[in-house]
């Protein structure tokens, strides 16, 4: 294997959130240019396991950057050193042999940590719960054709519905704020006739949600959009804050 | 001791038989809903939908996944599209039309009044998601778009860029939100079920590990729906994510729930090719693609020119050359085993002997760059990507990959498996595709089981009545929770020297090689004999690290692999009972001159729904006949 890499590795290790982390050295050998960046955490906890050393923990499922379960901060940048991809597809051409690469979990206060580099995001689910629906039962729908919608406002509905939930926003902010997340799904709707009729509602009880959860308030920094890997505008927060307003002026 | 199995197929004309089921269902009184509990097991397009609407209708529902948020189920990786007979672009769309292309697409194997109730509810499904705020792509004046898919001569097919699954699963884990607001549904993330209770031939409850801390749980429910998916890893490499498996299903299998065609598993003629035995899984680059891309291969075996020097008339545009009627776009089985025949004559892409190409450069010079980067850019810089080579400027190179499973566990025509109050929606079960799917209808059945079917069916099992008060303290619970306990404390005593990946990697190539693409029966055997000797040797010899109450992927995965080890046998004999071709089962002795598969209508147009006999014994076989009374039966042909 002409082309093997030798990768060093600082890895954030946890028992669980109760306890203290710590940072432990690793050495990955053999790593190949065209494995995913997950895959080399793979080869290394087959390494581990032959030696009946407990794996290093980290999520993920799908592996081609759909589901947002892997999330991972690679030489301190969520989702690593490329723009507009998640953990799983970052490829080890992206280092060189001999580095020291560092890896940590999505780190926020609503994230809890519960091993290594795996966290809890339920958070989000929980400020989802809170509107970011449209209530409409199954059974009960008009012909789609039967509600038009320009094809400009469908593609930035669909713009802001790419969120894939991750979480990068809240771990690359200094506040940790999950305006980005939260601003993707009240944009989307803003964007449909068939979410005109809870904007407000939706919008004041999601941001509260937010707030309750924890994180922290959007202050321009702008870190979350550069770190997204689904390259979600931080124009939808000032359409959330627009929605926010305006649903607080109806009440 | 074989069994004919009865579907419980309605009477009347087939065009109203669901109406007229729909009539005849039981139902539960709104107040009386709440009292009912039922487990809904999976949180994609199927068990998600299923929770959502039994949620809306107010029963208290548990919904239970293994992902960290319901969101993440693997209906999320879908990309191309949904298919529906809505006849939007006037092309002569229809649901009789969907209904035959269906039934003729999954080589007349599937069940007839399945298909027909599937195309009628494919209409609602795209009203329902609409409305959801689901974003499809649009026309300038506002209405859906429609693309085309393999296997049809309509455009009927709705996406949401390449992202459709993950559209529509959005749309399902918002109305799931919503329930789980309105106190209808508890969300039960990170929990893996390890058995199925059944008491007095009921299934009454579920065994799970929360995977955050490891400890066992019983739950007790009125009913239960599995909507776990399908079985693709078997293989190991797959298409499917990492954490996808058939534990659920296996270990109600092993309850008493039969498991139909375990051999019918698709292969999908575009993934990326294998690169490397580190892998971990192979990406799927969507069918939509063939709506523009064109297969071809160098005409000369061994030619290893890269792409730009192989000139136009060294081409061979096999599928265009084979399939005139359909071209690129004939169904998925078609287009595998077309690139194996190529790639087994010598004749390949220069990457790799197992790769073809994927040509866009006519499409960009007939439509421009602007128009193809429109519709398929997010799956060129994926490919872009993983390859460090791009698509806008040189062929893409792919190659088959497993990619979804028709097999699963048997349902008669209320989704319920032959364990009373055990449904089974989605990819899980088997009805709907037969011997092949059809691109854009993975998503299409999942709606349609889940938001549609499932709600109706629960409710008249339940309207039945019948079921008594069980708590969990009941014996079943216990043994059931003692067995579980036990089988994932024997993993962690093991100690040997082979990693749980190790084995995967094993049975996967034995999967590939010999109950993969094409099989026969001396391969079929020596399958059954090496997966046999793999099931010891995993069982002496397998490391799993780590504790039992703990957070422990090793041990999750060892669990799912144990029954991979299982279920992988008995796809192989179930392959090797087929004596015939069909669809995505390929028997080497079974085919026409031109290598087409030859089915045996006489003998085998039938389900086989296997019954698990006990550990070392082998499952026996059932059979629920087919019966075609409103499409003629013909050898399929797409040339």
């Amino acid at each position: 294997m002409s082309n093997a890499m030798t990768i060093h590795l600082k890895i954030w290790r946890q028992e669980c959130g109760a306890k203290d982390g710590r940072f432990v050295d690793y050495t990955v050998k053999d790593v190949l240019p065209e494995m995913s960046f997950l895959e080399m955490l793979d080869l290394l906890n087959e390494d581990l396991a032959r030696k009946g050393e407990e794996a290093v923990e980290f999520d993920s499922d799908c592996r081609e950057g759909i589901c947002g379960t892997c999330g991972l901060v690679i030489q301190g940048v969520a989702h690593g050193p490329h723009s507009a991809c998640t953990t799983c597809e970052v490829r080890m051409r992206s280092f060189s042999d001999g580095e020291v690469i560092t890896v940590e979990p999505f780190r926020a206060k609503p994230f809890p940590i519960i091993k290594d580099l795996v966290v809890n995001r339920e958070a989000f689910d929980r400020i989802q719960q809170k509107g970011g629906y449209v209530s409409v039962n199954v059974g009960s729908a008009p012909d789609a054709n039967s509600v038009p919608i320009p094809k400009t406002d469908a593609d930035k509905a669909m713009d802001a519905a790419s969120c894939i939930g991750c979480g990068a926003c809240v771990a690359a902010c200094p506040n940790a704020s999950a305006s980005l997340f939260v601003s993707a799904k009240i944009s989307q709707l803003s964007y449909l006739p068939q979410g005109m009729a809870e904007r407000g509602r939706r919008a004041l009880a999601m941001v509260a949600q937010m707030d309750a959860e924890g994180f922290g308030d959007c202050s321009n920094h702008g870190e979350c959009e550069a770190v997204c890997p689904k390259e979600i505008s931080i124009e939808n927060i000032a359409r959330m804050r627009r929605e926010f307003v305006k649903g607080a002026f109806k009440g | 001791m074989s069994k004919i199995l009865d579907a419980k197929i309605p009477g009347g004309p087939i065009a109203d038989k669901w109406d007229r089921h729909e009539m005849e269902c039981g139902l539960v009184a709104p107040a009386n809903r709440r009292k009912f509990t039922v487990l809904v097991v999976g949180t994609g397009l199927a068990g998600g939908g299923a929770a959502a609407a039994l949620g809306e209708l107010g029963y208290n529902v548990l919904n239970f996944c293994i992902n960290d948020t319901p969101r993440r189920a693997h209906s999320v990786a879908a990309q191309g599209g949904i298919n529906a007979a809505k006849n939007y672009q006037n092309d002569g769309d229809s649901v009789e039309r969907l209904f035959y292309d269906t039934v003729k697409g999954g080589d007349y194997r599937a069940r007839e009044a399945n298909v027909y109730r599937l195309s009628q509810l494919s209409v609602d499904i795209i009203d329902h998601c609409a409305a959801l705020g689901v974003p499809f792509a649009r026309e300038y004046g506002g209405t859906l778009a429609n693309r085309s898919f393999g296997g049809v001569q309509v455009s009927r097919t709705f996406y949401a860029r390449g992202q459709t699954g993950q559209q529509l699963l959005l749309g399902v884990y918002s109305a799931l939100s919503r329930q789980v607001d309105a106190g209808t549904v508890k969300m039960f993330p990170r929990h893996e079920m390890l058995d199925l209770v059944v008491v007095d031939g009921r299934a009454r409850g579920i065994i799970c590990r929360d995977l955050t801390t490891g400890e066992l749980k019983r739950y007790m429910g009125d009913a239960v729906v599995l909507a776990t998916g399908g079985y693709s890893p078997v293989f190991y490499l797959s298409t499917n994510a990492v954490n996808c498996n058939a534990t659920a299903a296996w270990r109600s299998h092993r309850r008493g729930a039969f498991f139909a065609n375990p051999c019918y598993t698709q292969i999908h003629p575009t993934a990326i090719p294998q690169m490397g035995d580190y892998q971990s899984k192979l990406t799927l680059m969507s069918e939509s693609l063939r709506n523009d891309g064109r297969v071809w291969v160098p005409k000369k075996a061994g030619d290893k020119r890269r792409p730009s020097e192989i000139p136009e008339n060294e081409r061979d545009y096999y599928l265009e050359r084979r399939y005139p009627a359909f071209g690129n776009l004939v169904p998925r089985d078609i287009a595998a085993r077309a690139a194996k025949v190529e790639c087994d004559a010598g004749k390949s892409a220069y990457m790799s002997p197992y790769s073809v190409y994927l040509d866009f450069g006519e499409a960009i010079g007939r439509l421009g760059r602007d128009v193809v980067a429109d519709r398929y850019g997010n799956l060129f810089s994926m490919y872009h990507e993983i390859l460090d080579d791009d698509p806008y400027e040189t062929p893409m190179m792919i190659y088959p990959a497993p990619h979804y499973t028709m097999g699963g566990l048997w349902v008669d025509y209320n989704l319920q498996s032959t364990i009373e109050g055990l449904f089974v929606a989605g990819e899980a079960n088997f009805s709907d595709h037969g011997a092949n799917r059809l691109g854009a209808s993975a998503l299409m059945q999942g709606c349609a089981d889940g938001y549609f079917v499932v709600p109706r069916v629960v409710a008249n099992y339940l309207a039945q009545g019948g079921l008594g008060s069980v708590s969990t303290d009941h014996d079943a619970f216990g043994a059931a929770e003692a067995d579980v306990r036990s089988r994932y404390d024997s993993l962690l005593k093991i100690k040997g020297k082979r990693t749980v990946r190790e084995f995967h990697w094993e049975l996967g190539r034995v999967m590939w090689d010999k109950v993969g693409m094409a099989r026969s029966k001396a391969g079929l055997e020596e399958a059954i004999a090496a997966i046999g000797r793999l099931r010891e040797e995993f069982y002496q010899d397998v490391t799993v690290p780590g504790d039992g109450d703990d957070f422990n992927k090793q041990l999750e995965m060892a669990g799912r692999v144990a029954d991979f080890l299982e279920l992988g046998e008995l796809m192989a004999r179930d392959a090797l009972r087929r004596e015939e071709s069909c669809g995505g089962h390929f028997r080497e002795e079974h085919q026409t001159p031109e290598g087409e598969a030859r089915r045996d209508d006489e003998n085998f147009m039938h389900v086989a729904a296997w019954e698990f006999q006990g550990d070392g014994k082998v499952a026996v076989a059932h059979e629920e006949p087919l019966t075609y009374e409103n499409i003629q039966v013909k050898t399929r042909s797409y040339k």
